[in-house]
Parts: structure tokens; C-alpha cells; sequence
């Protein structure tokens, strides 16, 4: 009875931490080829618009992502929690889900001009009765500013030099 | 309905701001299904994307901000500035999602309506009093 315990707990190790990777590696690289075509959509926490463009409209954007872990990272992490110190499996997963998060706002208005005011928001979704980490929401939200079409005299960006 | 202006900001950008109705909020509890834990707990395993709270959450965030709309409309504002979201865990396997934003009334910077005439045809200037902004 006991083999078999420490052997489902192996095969899941192993399942985790093939699966796991492939996912995560099929995420980043997801992740990076959309960034690519979003990168002329400039997304700002500063709460006022920079240039002198006049505002057409502005609207609400959200968007968000629940993003889990697998069960390899988990169990790493739980070990490293033993010793402390920075735990890689975790940031990485924060990461996937704050930029698909950010990525998905802009899909949803992918005619913006502009995002200002972007801000996240984590929340951590409990699976079941341990309390362990298990998956984590983020939303990101900010308001996405259309410019009048007419009003031109913008200050050059970076991108136009 | 007309369309109501959401956003996070201090203000609506391109818009005044001509009378404040004071804070709106709205917020929903909802409970994960059966159904929906068990292809998490699946997912759990190998990591990714759950797809099934994702939409969950999105639902509920949705119908959190048509409760606090319809509050503001109430009210006679066209638009909430200054919107936030928390989200809490009320217990194990259900969340709340509470949204809330200063309901206001704007308008273009050139109308002839302007803050303090009493005699405007839509919203009511005695408002502001009322609720003390």
C-alpha cells in the first residue's frame, strides 16, 4: 500500500515537472510573440496623458487570467520554504499571469490609442483545504484613451525617431 | 441605458467634471461548481491556464460593475471615475468581488451647462448638497 502511494507521488512529481515545463515554455513563448504585436500600444501608470493629443473618448479596460501551478513547482516550493530565499517557481508563474493579463486588456481594445493608469490586482485562489499557493488571479485594468484623429501635434516618441 | 464612462482615473479625460453624487459600489459572492473544481483540480497538476475560473471570475466581475452602473444611474451620473477592485475570499471555494468608483456627472469642457447653473435640464444641482462632495 505504501509503494504505491510513494509511486503515484512519483509519477505526479514526473507528470508536473514534464507537463509543467512544456506548458510554461509554450506560454512564454505565446506571451513574447503577442508582446511583439502590441509593442506600438503603449500601456502607462502615470494617471494623466503626457502629449498634447485631444481625447476623443475613454473607457474602462480590463483584463485578467487565473494562471496555476504545476504539481512539481509546488512541491520545490515547499521545500524551499523550509530554508528560505527566493522562490523561482512562483515569480515565474506571477509573471505569466501579470502579462497575460496586461496582454488580454489589450486585446480587448486593440483600437486604443493609449492605456493610463494601469494597475494590478493579485489574488490568490484557495484550492481546497491546504493553503498552499495553488493558483493565483490577476487583473489588470487601466483606462484606454482614444485620441481625436484631427489633433496631430503630438510629441514624438522613442519609437519615431 | 446610455453608454456610462468608466474609468480609474481622478477624472474622465476630455470631460469636466460638473457634479459629484459620492461613492457607488457594487459586488457579488459567487461559489465555484463541482464541475468546474474538478477539471482545476486536473489542471492543477501540469499547471497553465484555468480557463473555467478565469471565466468565472470575469462573470462575476462583470455583474459587480452592472450593480454599481445601475447605483450610479440611479443617481442620475453618466460616469464613475476612479474604480477599484478587491477581491476577497469569503470562505474555502468562494470569493467576493467588490467593485466601487465616485459617481459623477461630465460633460464636454465647451457646453453651455455649466457647474454651478441651477437651471440645467438633466441631473439635479441640488444633488451635490445632498450628498455633501
Amino acid at each position: 500500500m505504501d509503494f504505491i502511494q510513494i509511486y503515484t507521488g512519483l509519477f505526479l512529481l514526473v507528470l508536473g515537472l514534464v507537463a509543467g515545463t512544456v506548458v510554461e515554455r509554450r506560454h512564454y513563448h505565446r506571451i513574447r510573440k503577442r508582446e511583439m504585436g502590441f509593442i506600438t500600444l503603449p500601456a502607462v501608470s502615470s494617471r494623466t496623458i503626457v502629449d498634447e493629443h485631444e481625447v476623443l473618448r475613454s473607457q474602462l479596460a480590463l483584463g485578467s487570467a487565473v494562471i496555476s501551478v504545476d504539481y512539481f513547482k509546488r512541491f520545490a516550493a515547499s521545500l524551499k520554504q523550509l530554508f528560505g530565499g527566493e522562490i523561482h517557481s512562483y515569480s515565474t508563474l506571477l509573471d505569466r499571469a501579470r502579462r497575460e493579463a496586461l496582454l488580454r486588456m489589450k486585446e480587448n481594445f486593440a483600437d486604443a490609442d493609449l492605456f493610463i493608469n494601469v494597475r494590478f490586482e493579485t489574488s490568490t485562489i484557495s484550492s481546497g483545504n491546504n493553503s498552499r499557493i495553488g493558483s493565483v488571479e490577476v487583473l489588470a485594468f487601466a483606462t484606454a484613451i482614444w485620441y481625436r484623429a484631427d489633433s496631430s501635434h503630438a510629441i514624438p516618441t522613442p519609437l519615431d525617431r | 441605458m446610455t453608454s456610462m464612462i468608466l474609468t480609474n482615473t481622478e477624472t474622465v479625460p476630455g470631460l469636466k467634471v460638473v457634479a459629484h453624487f459620492g461613492l457607488v459600489q457594487g459586488s457579488t459572492i459567487r461559489a465555484k461548481s463541482i464541475g468546474r473544481d474538478f477539471m482545476a483540480g486536473m489542471k492543477n497538476l501540469v499547471g497553465g491556464e484555468l480557463r473555467g475560473y478565469t471565466e468565472l471570475l470575469q462573470e462575476s466581475r462583470d455583474q459587480a460593475l452592472k450593480r454599481m452602473t445601475e447605483q450610479a444611474e440611479a443617481l442620475g451620473a453618466n460616469a464613475v471615475i476612479n474604480l477599484r477592485f478587491s477581491t476577497s475570499s469569503i470562505a474555502a471555494g468562494s470569493a467576493e468581488i467588490l467593485c466601487y468608483g465616485t459617481a459623477v456627472l461630465v460633460e464636454e469642457p465647451g457646453s453651455q451647462h455649466d457647474y454651478d447653473s441651477p437651471s440645467d435640464g438633466y441631473g439635479t444641482p441640488g444633488a451635490q448638497q445632498d450628498y455633501g462632495v
